[in-house]
């Protein structure tokens, strides 16, 4: 048995550079079977602890062996009702994979891949899973109000449908997915996707209701008096961050929210058919190292920008990115400036023009436990630059939590909850990132399942 | 989807729309805005609400011909629907007794300081309006603002109705001439700006409703950020209503001209398809 996970087809770097079209391409069937041949089988598998949707892993796997892809997606589908999206937007590698005992040695089973793959396999095939399923609004079930249809909210809404609840989502935007809506990219999660993982929870009896936002056309107080029996909060983060520097208001610097949200849910790379404009120029500085820095610079890229650079205070090693998406990211063509800081961004009749930054070294640990960037005296430089993109990650949106009264939130202004995802309201429960602070979207997953659970209790004992 | 119930042309390029939205009646105030999307491939723009009306479950909005979003709205028909309508948004304007009001609007300004000046003289302020306009056709709500005004002044750049000149030489014989204790401004960002000028010399707090680029409307991007005093406040969430001494009125100039060459390229296509 080979030590090395079959490989995954791409898009050529030099060609996908110039469209939105997906960059990874998928697993054919050959392929598949052979990954999955990989799999031992482990009597105890470890996979599964470190997937929080709790897949049945060698389960899947071992039908995917079998050339029996429909009984795989329904395992898959049992735990997970967005298995196509997980399958592309995961971190597997600090998930199940982390943990399969083949990445002692060699590579892990691929099993984000191929979870893809049996998802994909399904939509192409045009099988339903077999679910239990609502297949219609039921007004006489229960009813549980979700608020925000991101990653958290659709995999609580989804859970709950199938144990029978009638659930309805309110989403704030006009199209359903949250992040995975606004924030991911085509090239990373092609919308159509998306679509078909919403329409399948749709059919699990989910109720989406958008342009709703919640804290101002109404409030959880008013949820619950109209007969939500409880209602699950997913708002998300939200509230990005911009690093307080001289020069942020000029015309050219984005927020990465604004920069993604123009680009993948309004499409502005398809202006002028779609209304929406976005403007690169030619040199672009994306500011941080995580996914949605990455996201933004490679979205720069395909809008027609020459000169694009990840500018990030510490090194190689800290970058918070996927391996993956830094290594797509350089395949590209983005130059990465590691230990640098923009200290101001200065302009011309209001529009940016350069971007002075200092260069940084690394000192002690911080309480992140990464070692803490320090400025080195005397080593500012100057950039030319048309376009700063911030994306130094976000804090908790206020506009529900300070519409919600008695609502306990911890001291970075996140919701407070136990492990369950109760809140200290009562029959409200929350998840995701408007809990954790923005993390991942197998995370916030994981957090609405919990929570469906959670909710089903309390709606039995308080009934 | 969202109907338009009804549609009609106030003024030269200027339209007055009823969009079915009970939800958004209810929850209404002065000062609040929508955010509406005609389709998919539309823009997501915002417009303060002009009036509700409960018993129809319809939101006003006033507009006029700018750019490609409005020009397609002003083509739409009763009947047709939107495909978003959102709200209400921001914070509502802060209606309380502060005695002798000077309502200041300007062009479609005139529409948004209508819910405004309504909701203060029946909160028991004397309420004196001033209105400006280009010339006497683009004059707009004269009757209705009459009728929640104490006194009403109209000026016109031409002298072709009322007086001739800008809104701040009334405004500055009002101030002269007795105690005023709240000046609202709502109009294009020039006169706002002159206008908060004008009443800083008085040291009479002036209030005004801004309208930067938006994308959400929540506060998720931050499109809409402009420098109030010495803090960045986003628009969409923290207001739309301001201290008109602390707003920071060049620099929210400098950013609606953001997108200035993609507005006329999406106006020219505009054309072609007409």
């Amino acid at each position: 048995m080979s030590s090395i996970r079959q490989k995954m087809p791409e898009q050529d770097p030099r060609k996908r550079v110039h469209n939105f079209s997906e960059v990874t391409l998928g697993y054919s069937e050959e392929m598949a079977i052979s990954e999955a041949e990989r799999c031992l089988n482990c009597k105890k598998p470890r996979c599964v602890q470190g997937c929080p949707v709790e897949i049945d892993i060698p389960g899947f796997l071992s039908k995917i062996k079998e050339k029996n892809f429909q009984e795989a997606i329904s395992l898959v589908k049992e735990k997970n009702n967005l298995p196509a999206v997980c399958g592309r937007v995961c971190p597997q590698e600090t998930q199940c994979e982390e943990v399969c005992i083949l990445a002692k040695k060699g590579e892990s089973v691929a099993i984000g891949r191929l979870e893809r793959f049996v998802a994909d396999w399904e939509a192409e095939n045009g099988l339903k899973s077999k679910v239990k399923s609502l297949k219609q609004k039921n007004p006489c079930l229960p009813r549980v109000a979700i608020v925000g249809s991101g990653p958290a909210g659709i995999t609580c809404a989804g859970d709950l449908a199938r144990v029978g609840y009638q659930a309805t989502i309110f989403e704030s935007l006009s199209e359903a997915g949250g992040v995975l809506r606004y924030g991911i990219p085509e090239f990373r999660l092609p919308k159509g996707v998306l679509d078909r993982e919403l329409d399948y929870v749709r059919g699990l009896g989910v109720e989406i209701k958008v342009n709703m936002v919640i804290g101002m056309i109404k409030e959880i107080d008013n949820l619950l008096r109209e007969g939500y029996r409880a209602v699950f909060i997913g708002t998300g983060a939200g509230l990005p961050y911009f690093m307080q520097i001289p020069g942020e208001n000029l015309n050219g610097v984005y927020s990465a929210n604004e920069f993604l949200t123009r680009i993948n849910m309004m499409k502005a790379y398809l202006f002028p058919e779609y209304e929406t404009p976005v403007k690169v120029g030619e040199k672009v500085a994306v500011i941080g190292a995580g996914n949605v820095a990455m996201d933004s610079a490679r979205c720069a890229l395909r809008l027609g920008a020459k000169e694009v650079s990840i500018v990030y205070r510490r090194s190689e090693k800290e970058m918070p990115a996927r391996l993956e998406e830094i290594h797509h990211a350089r395949e590209e063509g983005i130059e990465f400036r590691l230990l640098t800081v923009p200290t101001r961004i200065m302009g011309n009749a209001g529009r940016v023009e350069k971007m002075e930054c200092i260069k940084m070294e690394l000192g002690e640990p911080d309480e992140s436990g990464r070692r803490r960037p320090l400025p080195l005296q005397g080593s500012e430089f100057e950039m030319e630059m048309d376009t700063v993109v911030i994306a130094i990650g976000q804090g908790a949106n206020p506009l529900l939590l300070s519409r919600t009264p008695g609502l306990k939130l911890n001291r970075r202004g996140y919701i407070e909850v136990d492990k369950e995802g109760t809140a200290s309201l009562k029959g409200v429960f929350a998840g995701g990132d408007i809990v954790t602070g923005a993390a991942t979207v197998i995370s916030a997953m994981g957090a609405g399942k919990r929570a469906a659970r959670a909710i089903d209790r309390y709606i039995k004992q308080t009934t | 989807m969202y109907q338009i119930k009804s549609s009609q042309r106030i003024a030269p390029a200027v339209w007055e729309m009823d969009i079915m939205a009970p939800e958004v009646v209810e929850r209404a105030l002065p000062g609040q805005f929508i955010i509406l999307r005609i389709d998919a491939k539309g823009e997501r723009i915002p417009l303060t609400i002009h009036d509700t009306n409960n018993k129809e479950g319809t939101v006003r909005i006033i507009f006029q011909e700018v750019g490609k979003t409005t020009k397609r709205l002003a083509n739409l028909h009763q009947g047709d629907f939107l495909k978003d309508f959102l709200g209400p948004l921001g914070q509502p304007s802060e209606i309380e007794k502060f005695g002798r009001v000077v309502c200041v609007g300007g062009g479609v300004g005139t529409a948004v300081i209508y819910p405004e000046a309504k909701a203060l003289r029946e909160a028991g302020n004397r309420v004196i309006s001033v209105l400006g306009a280009r010339s006497k056709e683009f004059l707009i709500l004269e009757k209705k603002m009459q009728e929640v005004s104490d006194e009403l002044y109209i000026t016109t750049d031409d002298g072709s109705y009322g007086r001739r000149g800008l809104v701040t030489g009334v405004l500055k014989e009002l101030l002269d001439k007795d105690k005023v204790d709240l000046v609202v401004a709502i109009g294009p960002v020039p006169m706002m700006k002159f206008v908060s000028q004008l009443t800083r010399e008085y040291g009479v707090k002036t209030v005004v409703s801004l309208n930067p680029i938006m994308v959400d409307g929540t506060g998720m991007c931050g499109s809409c950020r402009v420098r109030i005093g010495e803090e960045t406040k986003f628009v969409c969430v923290d207001g739309p209503e301001f201290d008109g001494h602390q707003v920071d009125f060049e620099e929210l100039t400098v950013r609606n001209s953001r997108f200035r060459e993609e507005e006329k390229v999406a106006l020219e296509g505009h054309k072609c398809h007409q």
